[in-house]
């Protein structure tokens, strides 16, 4: 260990003859920032590969020639190294002559002035006359894109943005073209940013020094001087990026990315960094409001709650509690969910309580619980770039989980072997090893097919299996029937590719899964969790780094809404309604006499239920079930037929036009709490403005409603209800405490105040349930599939630009103009067969509805295959999708119904 | 175009270090580099398409535009540049109303400078396509162009 140790000796001019300590491997530069001694750098980033391009790190090296850079030096033992002599400040000083001579550096036009690193190191290195001229040409600013403005005249080919969009987010957009002083960065064939295949995520921006690279929708709001930084968590998708708020007389200015955040580190999406200012929409629910004579009316919040909690009662007195039922946020903090749970389980005496994690990832928190005994993502983000193989499933991150994609990205980079299984050719699929291009649904028969392969040709972890898991006879004598030849036709690929996967998987260890909604967004989407499962504890992957079962949370807050017991069968903390110990528990926490001990109903029956007359009030929080259920037109029926319904939003949605009553709630930036990621990091979110008009936090409203129901509830605030209610009552999470999570959050299991938090569950195949289970399961078909009359097979999912059902991303300047309308992707060969060309409208149409679209052509199609998202109201592909469930968990098939395509004359 | 880069493509391996004369033989075949084939190239070598494109910007050889049927060089090297080569140039600039890099809107003349080719006995020189024309005037240029194939 101490051979890794190495001394150095600095003669810096403060300095005199200091002996500092690196280990072998870094660079000079590292060594030094590790040891707090200064050198000016520009090109240096610590996060990227050292470039050595700007020369102002330069240092003399006893016994060597010359200025060499020391971001790009080895650093070893017994180097004795001055940083500030005459002849170096000589040379930086040059250096930053040079950079200032050329190009166009008046600070007075710059919005980077007060933040910016040449500024800084100029005034630092007193240049004040530059003795050079040169023939440079002002060339024009890119103003193409609505989120970035590159003013190349302010660049200083440092090269930062080249690698955090080639190394860093690995987009590969720019880099540097020409030569000498002719250099400047590029786009491929030097477009504008916007013809390029840039996505926007803006790292570019957050890495340069200088003011090449701006945020439009930044500019003239304010100097770095003029706003404070807010730290907090992305409300976009379960990666749960650490964000800094940047904010001006309470608004917030501009979002960059917390460089040492977990998991992110200073990564952003287009989302992310861009999508802020709906908060500031016009359109923002600013005063309850009740439906009176078929119009809607504004009201007081005492009314407008004196009317709910009236008409809960009278439900309740004449129906019983079971008549009501509601759905919190998975958008909303940890706080508020907990608040809606406790609000239906004490006050209003039922169960009913679910959260939008029954449209995504139900068959996870279930499935994974009976294979592993906890439903939750086994490892970390940070896992993800440190693996050696990596199975990709169902799983198109970097569109739904960009910042996650830039990992598994990065994981290629270092070497890792990637297998993308995914009827698309995703993005991810271009780096893969292998693109397994199966049939939609065919999962579980791709998967027994692997397990068959792995066992046959005897590939798989004996002595893990042995000593880990149970069930493992079972698993063999059901896999013995999906043999590879067997199931080719089913998943649409040959024998010989599913033997090349199996034998991949197995020769490296561990390998790491990653699936979201393509597995579990189906009739069978329990069974493909536990099947994924089956598949990493066979090959003994379960409960190390770099390997693990890692599905991907949809909304920010998803995994946080289960975790706060939003669930119709689980107090917090994964805590059974119906296990007589908890009841107990929860009894006397919340001093109350009696809670529903039976579980409660799900989403999809609590819609169906207000169809049919069993539930008569129906409380949303923050969904918007109109355009996220399948079937549209059968949703809608439901909702008008509620005879009361309540929701709690942001923002008038295509569902609180069915509202009686609607609640104006403080949105994302407006209060504070916290999320917890798909890693099981609960991080804070923070405050920087007042929700507008008398809007009011979720959490005020519940208890609001509660002290209707003669319930006093003490806590005023997103800490009170946390540190003194949640994590009190969760023992997963009772070690978390806001005071431990003013940085980085904490990932659970976190049982004590001392506990560091547990990044990878079931370490070395130590199951939560003791021993793993494997699952002996069959493959069964999607509940739809083609025929002659519904040809083609829509799959549903997300794209980059928006976000749910855009009542968010649709607010936000840019985001539309990236994205501005839905379309139907096919491939060329079904394009060509009917006729259709890429842009033209088309008529796609399922059993339940039809919707009139663009076509876009693309060969990241298969044959066969038609594919749609549903952030557009126009064209949301939730007017076809089939309202199948799976059995156990309910989730909706929502990646295969069969529909058919038309031109439109 | 795709069957004559999959000719390129077949002589070589598919890796980054392979870049480079890949380029060079589908300037080859092209005269230039056409966007789709670098785009091409990218994806063979497994790499962006914008590092190809930086690297192909790094280097005098690589061209961007198709270069026309003829292609006209005019010395501007030492022993040139003493005889009158910029007068040649000047010329030529005018006649075919192009700059130095550039290709003629009918397609017919690309034109190009060099730093001297070697022919200083002949200062100052031009050359269209392999052809040298040594002592050149500025009364010659007309008949040389007109000469030179359609």
């Amino acid at each position: 260990m101490n051979n890794d140790i190495i001394s150095l000796t600095v003669n810096g001019k403060d300095f005199r003859e200091k002996k500092i300590q690196g280990k072998k491997g870094q660079t000079v530069l590292e060594v030094f920032r590790d040891n707090g001694i200064p050198v000016p750098t520009l090109c240096h980033h610590p996060k990227m590969p050292p470039y050595g391009g700007c020369r102002l790190c330069i240092v003399e090296i006893e016994n060597m020639r010359g200025l060499p850079p020391s971001c790009t030096t080895p650093a070893t033992d017994g180097m004795v190294i001055s940083t500030h002599t005459e002849r170096l400040a000589r040379v930086r000083k040059t250096v930053l002559e040079l950079l200032v001579a050329y190009g166009d550096h008046n600070c007075l036009f710059c919005e980077m002035n007060g933040n910016c690193e040449l500024q800084n190191l100029v005034y630092e290195h007193g240049v004040n006359t530059i003795r050079f001229k040169t023939d440079f040409v002002p060339r024009p600013k890119d103003e193409s894109n609505p989120m970035i403005i590159r003013d190349q005249n302010k660049c200083v080919l440092c090269g930062r943005c080249v690698r955090a969009c080639q190394n860093v987010q690995v987009n590969g957009v720019i880099d540097v073209a020409a030569r000498g002083s002719n250099s400047f960065i590029t786009t491929f064939n030097n477009t504008p940013l916007m013809d390029s295949n840039c996505v926007s995520c803006g790292e570019c921006v957050q890495s340069c020094p200088v003011g090449a690279l701006t945020e439009k929708k930044a500019n003239g709001l304010g100097r770095a001087w003029e706003t404070e930084k807010v730290r907090t968590t992305c409300t976009y998708c379960g990666v749960g990026c650490q964000q800094w708020l940047h904010v001006k007389d309470g608004r917030i200015t501009k979002v960059t990315g917390v460089e040492d955040g977990a998991p992110n580190k200073g990564r952003l999406c287009v989302k992310g960094r861009f999508g802020y200012e709906f908060i500031y929409s016009e359109d923002r629910l600013k005063t309850p409001i009740i439906k009176e004579n078929g119009g809607f009316r504004e009201a007081s919040w005492d009314e407008a709650l004196d009317l709910v909690a009236s008409k809960f009662k009278e439900i309740i007195a004449k129906h019983g509690p079971d008549a009501v039922a509601g759905t919190s946020s998975s958008r909303s903090i940890n706080e508020d969910s907990y608040q809606m749970q406790k609000l239906f389980r004490t006050a209003f005496g039922t169960n009913n309580i679910d959260n939008c994690a029954r449209v995504c990832h139900a068959p996870t928190v279930a499935g994974l619980a009976k294979s592993f005994g906890s439903g939750a993502m086994t490892n970390s983000f940070s896992d993800f770039a440190k693996a050696k193989m990596i199975l990709v499933i169902g799983c198109n991150a970097t569109e739904a989980h960009p910042v996650a994609g830039t990992y598994l990205k990065n994981a290629v980079a270092n070497g890792a072997e990637m297998i993308v299984a995914d009827p698309r050719r995703i993005e991810l699929a271009d780096l893969a090893a292998l693109h397994v291009p199966l049939k939609v649904g065919s999962d579980i028969a791709f998967l027994n097919a692997i397990m068959n392969v792995l066992i046959n040709e005897n590939l798989y972890d004996k002595e893990y299996v042995a000593s880990c898991t149970d069930g493992f006879e079972a698993l063999k004598a059901k896999v013995m029937e999906y043999p590879p030849e067997k199931v080719a036709d089913i998943v649409g690929v040959s024998a010989e590719m599913i033997r090349d996967v199996a034998r991949r998987m197995a020769s490296v260890k561990p390998a790491l899964l990653v699936y979201t909604l393509g597995i579990t967004e189906h009739t069978c989407g329990m069974n493909n969790v536990m099947s994924c499962a089956n598949v990493q504890m066979l090959l003994g992957n379960v409960g190390f780094e770099g390997g693990g079962v890692n599905p991907i949370r949809g909304q920010n807050n998803v995994q946080g809404a289960c975790d706060m017991g939003a669930l119709p069968n689980l107090f917090p903390g994964y805590q059974r309604v119906d296990d007589p110990k908890a009841q107990e528990k929860f009894k006397a926490a919340w001093k109350v006499k009696s809670l529903p001990d039976k579980p409660g109903i799900m989403l999809p029956e609590m819609l169906e239920g207000c169809a049919t007359g069993k539930i008569k009030a129906f409380y949303i929080f923050g969904e918007n079930l109109a355009n996220t259920e399948p079937d549209i037109k059968h949703v809608e029926h439901c909702l008008e037929s509620a005879e009361f319904l309540v929701c709690q939003d942001n923002f008038p949605t295509e569902t609180t036009r069915f509202a009686d009553v609607i609640f104006p709630a403080a949105a994302w930036s407006e209060d504070n709490g916290t999320f917890a990621s798909s890693e099981r990091r609960v991080s804070r979110v923070r405050t920087v403005s007042k929700a507008p008009g008398i809007a009011k936090p979720n959490w005020w409203i519940f208890r609001e409603l509660a002290r209707r129901f003669g319930q006093v509830w003490e806590s005023d605030s997103g800490k009170d209800l946390w540190d003194n209610e949640i994590s009190v009552l969760s023992p997963p999470f009772a070690g978390i405490k806001y005071s431990r999570i003013e940085e980085d959050g904490l990932q659970w299991p976190c049982p004590t105040e001392t506990h560091p938090g547990t990044p990878i569950m079931h370490k070395d195949g130590k199951f939560t349930c003791g021993r793993g289970q494997f699952q002996a399961i069959d493959w069964t078909p999607p509940a739809e599939v083609p025929d002659k009359e519904y040809p083609f097979v829509l799959c549903t999912g997300r794209r980059l630009y928006h976000y749910h059902t855009r009542t968010q991303t649709g607010r936000c300047e840019g985001l539309n103009v990236l994205l501005g309308e839905e379309t139907v992707d096919m491939s060329p060969q079904d394009a060509k067969k009917l006729n259709i060309e890429h842009g033209e409208f088309v008529r796609v149409r399922s059993r339940r509805g039809e919707v009139k679209v663009k076509a876009k052509v693309t060969d990241k199609m298969q044959e066969g295959n038609v594919w749609m998202a549903f952030h557009f109201r126009e064209g949301c592909a939730n007017w076809l999708t089939n309202p199948v469930f799976d059995l156990v968990t309910k989730t909706a098939e929502y990646k295969a119904c069969a529909v058919q395509v038309e031109k439109i004359v | 175009m795709r069957e004559k880069l999959q000719e390129v493509f077949a002589r070589h391996h598919g890796s980054r270090d392979a870049l480079i004369p890949v380029l060079q033989e589908i300037q080859g075949v092209f005269g230039y580099l056409p966007p789709e084939a670098m785009d091409a190239a990218a994806r063979f070598c497994r790499i962006s398409p914008v590092e190809v494109y930086g690297v192909a910007t790094f280097y005098a050889q690589f061209k961007f535009d198709p270069v026309g049927r003829n292609t006209i060089m005019v010395c501007q090297g030492t022993a040139c540049h003493v005889m009158g080569g910029a007068r040649i140039l000047e010329e030529v600039m005018n006649q075919l109303k192009v700059q130095p890099s550039q290709t003629t809107e009918d397609g017919r003349f690309t034109l190009e400078t060099v730093a001297c080719i070697g022919a200083c006995a002949l200062a100052p020189a031009m050359f269209v396509n392999k052809d040298t024309h040594g002592r050149m005037k500025p009364e010659k240029i007309a008949e040389i162009l007109n000469g030179a194939g359609n």
